[in-house]
């Protein structure tokens, strides 16, 4: 008798590597393509960076600058800065909480999918969307701007951007987990709006009050503006390697916090 | 001879060795709400089971248990003779849950795909497309969707992997009737083609149209199971239909009576004693008329269990 239904219980072959990496480029191409079609996500991930960047930028300040960089490359890199962290936030925590409140993350847990094939996807959708705005900010800048720079200045410049998509897609992981379907999108304004501004994203470092950039010397995006402004020569000339640790210390702080949120949802924690 | 092997086929000890997917034992408590009470539970190679009850009764967290999406308070869950949250037990299952939002803006097929990718051997697109009665829906993005065609979206991705175990969550829950039909057959298919499949509904005419075997579930307990022939048999229940003055109050404290529900002119009376019953009616109203009994169907039968069980659980509360 346990010899007739041993086949039941016999292991199946495991999933090659090659297999593996399909799962993980499918899933990352349909999500792609699922948000490159809503457009929810396309239209405020990238119509506010660059509508702002087009007012602040190029229409009203073109002329000026700030310590020799002129304002549309200056902003070219805060509102890169702002573009990158709008994409990754959008990118994660919409979905994500979107997902788990209604169901959809069940049936693809219930599912072979291997677990971290979905976050990938939304991290590399993040920097995806993130390297699409600011290349359009540049263009903006270049073709309306004045903005010149040499080529490898500017990919540098979307490099470090599109790098410092990873916090803040970490940032969204975290904030996915522990907000409702409906209350992730004002969450994530509420986090990412108020920190735009007091970073200098919008105006810049040295026209903040006194007391907001005190406050900014502590929020990741002010860091990651700094690293930018370094590659156009418009930065404070502070250590790099400090903004870094800041960056990669938000990395940690909330995948640590997303991976609360993942084995509460896992039901390994309690129930 | 042949006795001797029936006999050692309906053992205990060669039904476990069957079993593909387990619930030994099983409570799962929400917060202070217990869902699920010792729950003992198996479905077995090859055949469809169907677990009924009413809403709110477990059976969705009886389903979540078995794929692995949470774990049992107390009590041991087993898919495969293995956990179920082992990604290798997980390419030989398939899931239709019923969920709020799917992703709107992916088309039918792009769906299928991912879907299909995620198993070793999957079944080619056309089939699950036709399997599922979405051909001619392929391209269409899931937005565009009807409810019924929705559901079957969601059937398609539970069928695309080609898995040896199934679970249907409320399959048919807001499908009209040629969809009903048509998911029906499909899953008739999956089991002829040698599939296990565990379906849970509160249509207990879906259970009996396709169902091996029934357990009926309440309140977190397993209350009866069997062939849907044995659970109607379970309670020789009759249906009493008359046109009475009495009030639906004292008819139910009339013993033996079961369920009592006005339809239209006349009350409907389910119980398990009929003759008792008749005989009390017509000395409490002479004027009594209309009088019809017939057998009674799953349905009753449902109702008088989950009913007995409701009784028999209030005193523990």
């Amino acid at each position: 008798m346990s010899a007739a239904s041993t086949p039941l219980y016999n292991a199946l072959p495991q999933r090659s590597p090659g297999h593996t990496l399909t799962i993980y480029l499918k899933e990352a191409k349909y999500e792609f393509l699922k948000n490159l079609r809503l457009r929810v996500y396309t239209l405020s991930v990238l119509s506010f960076p660059l509508m702002f960047y087009v007012l602040f930028g190029l229409v009203l300040n073109a002329r000026e600058s700030i310590g020799g960089t002129t304002i549309p490359t200056y902003l070219m890199a805060t509102y890169g800065t702002f573009g990158v962290m709008g994409a990754s936030l959008f990118g994660t925590a919409a979905g994500l909480a979107a997902d788990r409140g209604l169901g959809w993350l069940q049936v693809k847990r219930a599912s072979p999918m291997p677990p971290f094939a979905y976050f990938a996807a939304k991290v590399v959708l993040s920097m995806i969307f993130s390297a699409i705005v600011v290349s359009l900010l540049m263009l903006l800048g270049f073709a309306f701007g004045g903005v010149r720079l040499p080529l490898a200045n500017l990919a540098k410049l979307l490099g470090t951007l599109v790098a410092g998509s990873l916090p803040f897609s970490a940032l969204g992981l975290a904030v996915g987990y522990f907000a409702g379907p409906n209350s992730a999108p004002p969450v994530i304004n509420l986090i990412y709006l108020p920190m735009s501004f007091c970073s200098g994203l919008w105006v810049p470092y040295m026209f903040l009050p006194k007391m907001v950039r005190q406050i900014a010397l502590v929020l990741p995006p002010y860091h990651l503006s700094q690293l930018a402004l370094g590659v156009v020569g418009g930065g404070r000339h502070e250590s790099a390697a400090t903004h870094w640790e800041v960056l990669l210390a938000l990395t940690l702080i909330c995948l640590g916090v997303a991976r609360i949120g993942f084995q509460r949802d896992q039901g390994k924690l309690y129930g | 001879m042949i006795a001797t092997l029936e006999k050692i086929r309906s053992t205990p000890s060669s039904t476990v060795t069957r079993d593909i997917a387990s619930l030994a034992a099983v409570s799962k408590n929400y917060g202070q709400v217990p869902a699920l009470r010792g729950v003992n539970f198996a479905v077995h190679a090859g055949e469809l089971v169907a677990l009924v009850g009413p809403n709110g009764a477990g059976k969705t967290t009886a389903v979540k248990l078995l794929l692995g999406l949470m774990q049992p308070s107390a009590g041991r869950v087993r898919v495969f003779g293995g956990d179920p949250t082992n990604p290798q037990n997980r390419m030989r299952v398939g899931a239709m849950l019923q969920v709020g939002r799917v992703p709107e803006t992916l088309r039918v097929r792009e769906h299928i795909d991912l879907f299909s990718s995620y198993y070793l051997k999957p079944l080619p697109l056309a089939e699950v497309l036709a399997g599922a009665g979405l051909e001619k829906l392929a391209e269409r993005k899931f937005g565009d969707l009807s409810g019924g065609q929705r559901q079957r979206v969601l059937f398609a991705l539970a069928i695309c992997g080609d898995p040896d175990l199934l679970f249907l969550d409320e399959p048919t829950v807001g499908l009209d009737v040629e969809s009903r039909r048509m998911l029906w057959d499909e899953i008739r298919r999956m089991v002829e083609r040698g599939k296990t499949v565990l379906l849970t509904t509160h249509h207990l005419e879906e259970a009996d149209a396709l169902a091996d075997r029934v357990a009926v579930i309440n309140r977190g307990e397993i209350i009866a199971q069997g062939t849907p022939a044995e659970i109607k048999a379970k309670t020789s229940g009759k249906r009493i239909r008359c046109i009475t003055g009495l009030g639906l109050t004292s008819l139910r404290q009339i013993p033996g009576v079961v369920e009592v529900r006005e339809d239209r002119e006349a009350v409907e009376i389910h119980s398990g004693e009929a003759e008792s019953v008749v005989r009390e009616l017509l000395t409490l109203d002479p004027l009594l008329s209309g009088l019809e009994i017939s057998s009674a169907g799953l349905e009753e039968a449902f109702l008088a269990l989950t009913k007995d069980s409701s009784m028999s659980a209030a005193p523990q509360n």
